[in-house]
């Protein structure tokens, strides 16, 4: 059956290469979807001259999955699962944000141990994605061994995930009204134990490249972008703080309790792939020292919100008491209820600005939820950048906006 | 007449006073300006706030489908200046066609792209108007709320 609502569709044929001022003939070719380089499925159209990138069009959506539409179909809690597969390098980032805007529209307060948990965890995830971007652009450049490096560090990182809430990759650890499970016991072994060993690993990383006269010729001076077009794309993270904007929502607005912790917005003016390489690397020591203040000062008391109606009660009130496992049954058989209205709520993920835009019609699911999603943005500033360029700094270029192409199509 | 909460906002106060009978409706919800604007308005609102109110940025462009509603769709803009990191959300309800904001942002192009894809509104003078996740030929718009969930394609009542 086909729908109602067709519409004629039209048939591009694809733009004839053209002669180029200079009477060179130009070739238009062909990368991806599938190509190594781009760690996923992305298509990049490419007009070339000689060596030289005329024209650039990525084509995207080969990895949509529609997963604003299945929210639609999911009770509020069930939709925190869908969230962890956006981004799956940095699924904490997105969690939290999801919960961030519910708990906005539910006008929830948050006890500070789940505050600190949620920060502790999302900046993990921080270190995580940074550490498989830089092996996986280094592999890209061509230095194998970085990859086994940051895999290494990547390891412990994923235990630790583990460790707290029982899964290595889609954790769905927070939850609207807190965080799924408290600490583990023992967990304070285990992070400072990463604590310690951490910022010697990141000296290794930097070690291995700073005197590395390759890594060097072909990240600085390359993809380059105007800061004017960065921002009128809608490009956003590391790559507009590589151009020395300090945009991070983490500083311009706090949520989570960001304003309790000393952190600082790394910034570089170079505005080029080393740059991007430079915010990176000092974003992750940053990461641990707040991971560090997390740890020395983690509050006592409640990992969940005191709202029975929202937060699943504990197993033992569930069978001592006849309201919590009311409660239970209703909150799993038909969801918990959200008040009309809409939010907007901006977070920073490893990739830059990931923000929820959450309509509410006031029964248990969402009536809309749009996720702006930093890869998509990112992805935009694509042709800027590598137009006029060398074809063989695309992958390098490519690998400097650290885009996921599951965040890009949702 | 806007609420006071809306306009003790600089910025809602400056667009009703520039552009007088531009904004049909306002709040102020959850420390969050939402500004309705009359469609046919929205790039002159739009031109106005990224000149003179300083919003250079468009965090996303999306659309809610409030079928059976009519107007059915909203269009949503967010804003942001990054001079002192303020938000503003914009609204224009419409039922097909819009004016593109692309003269105004250059990085609206994707988004009015994705919102074509998904809701099936089509915005005048936008450069390169086609589908941008779903396939070229593809038949429907599968974020509007009388498209199924599963999809035409596999219909499972109708053989």
């Amino acid at each position: 059956m086909r729908s109602a609502i067709d519409y004629p569709v039209e048939s591009r044929p694809a733009p004839e290469p053209q002669e180029s001022p200079s009477g060179q003939r130009r070739m238009t070719l062909n990368m991806g979807p599938q190509h190594p380089s781009t760690h996923g499925v992305l298509r990049i159209v490419i007009e070339l001259e000689g060596e030289t990138i005329t024209r650039a069009e990525p084509d995207i959506g080969y990895l949509h999955t529609g997963i604003e539409k299945q929210c639609e179909t999911k009770t509020w809690q069930q939709v925190t699962t869908l969230t962890d597969r956006v981004d799956y390098l940095s699924n904490l980032a997105n969690n939290l944000c999801y919960a961030l805007t519910v708990e906005k529209l539910l006008q929830l307060e948050i006890p500070e141990r789940a505050q600190f948990l949620r920060v502790m965890m999302t900046e993990f995830s921080r270190i995580n994605s940074h550490l498989v971007w830089l092996g996986t652009h280094v592999l890209d450049i061509g230095a194998m061994s970085m990859f086994f490096y940051c895999f290494r560090e990547r390891e412990e990182l994923l235990r630790i995930l583990e460790f707290f809430s029982g899964q290595r990759m889609m954790t769905s650890y927070i939850r609207v009204g807190g965080v799924a499970l408290d600490a583990p016991r023992g967990w304070e072994k285990m992070v400072r134990k990463f604590v310690e060993v951490f910022p010697s690993r990141v000296d290794e990383y930097e070690n291995l490249l700073e005197k590395n006269p390759i890594w060097l010729n072909r990240t600085k001076g390359v993809g380059y972008i105007s800061v004017e077009d960065m921002i009128e794309l809608g490009v956003t993270g590391p790559m507009l703080r590589g151009a020395g904007i300090p945009m991070d929502a983490r500083r311009t607005e706090p949520y989570s309790g960001y304003e309790k912790f000393d952190f600082q917005v790394c910034t570089h003016t170079d505005n080029d792939v080393y740059a991007r390489y430079r915010v990176r690397l000092s974003e992750m020591r940053e990461s641990l020292k707040i991971i560090k203040q997390c740890l020395e000062g983690m509050p006592g008391g409640a990992f969940q919100a005191d709202a029975p109606k929202v937060v699943l009660p504990e197993r033992e009130k569930m069978k001592t008491q006849m309201e919590a496992l009311i409660y239970h049954f209703k909150i799993v058989t038909e969801g918990f209820r959200v008040p009309k209205g809409e939010v907007y709520q901006a977070i920073e993920s490893p990739r830059g600005e990931i923000a929820y835009y959450i309509v509410s019609d006031g029964t248990s699911k969402p009536y809309r939820l749009h996720m702006r999603t930093p890869s998509f943005g990112n992805l935009q500033g694509l042709s800027p950048m590598i137009e006029g360029a060398l074809i063989a700094d695309t992958i390098a270029a490519l690998g400097s906006m650290d885009f996921v192409l599951g965040d890009t199509d949702r | 007449m806007l609420p006071e909460t809306v306009l003790s906002h600089a910025d809602a106060a400056a667009v009703e006073a520039a552009l007088p009978g531009a904004v049909v409706e306002a709040k102020h919800e959850f420390h969050e300006l939402t500004l309705v604007i009359d469609p046919a308005r929205i790039v002159e609102v739009c031109a106005f706030l990224k000149h003179k109110q300083g919003f250079d940025r468009i965090s996303t462009i999306t659309a809610v489908d409030w079928f059976p509603a009519d107007p059915r769709f909203e269009i949503v803009y967010h804003l942001q200046r990054t001079k002192d990191w303020f938000r503003l959300r914009l609204k224009a309800r419409v039922n097909e066609e819009i004016e593109s904001a692309c003269s105004v942002w250059r990085g609206a192009n994707w988004y009015e792209r994705e919102v074509f894809d998904m809701f099936g509104v089509k915005f005048a003078n936008h450069p390169d108007l086609k589908r941008i996740l779903m396939p070229e030929d593809w038949h429907g718009h599968p974020l509007r709320k009388d498209y199924p969930v599963h999809g035409y394609r596999y219909s499972y009542s109708n053989e």
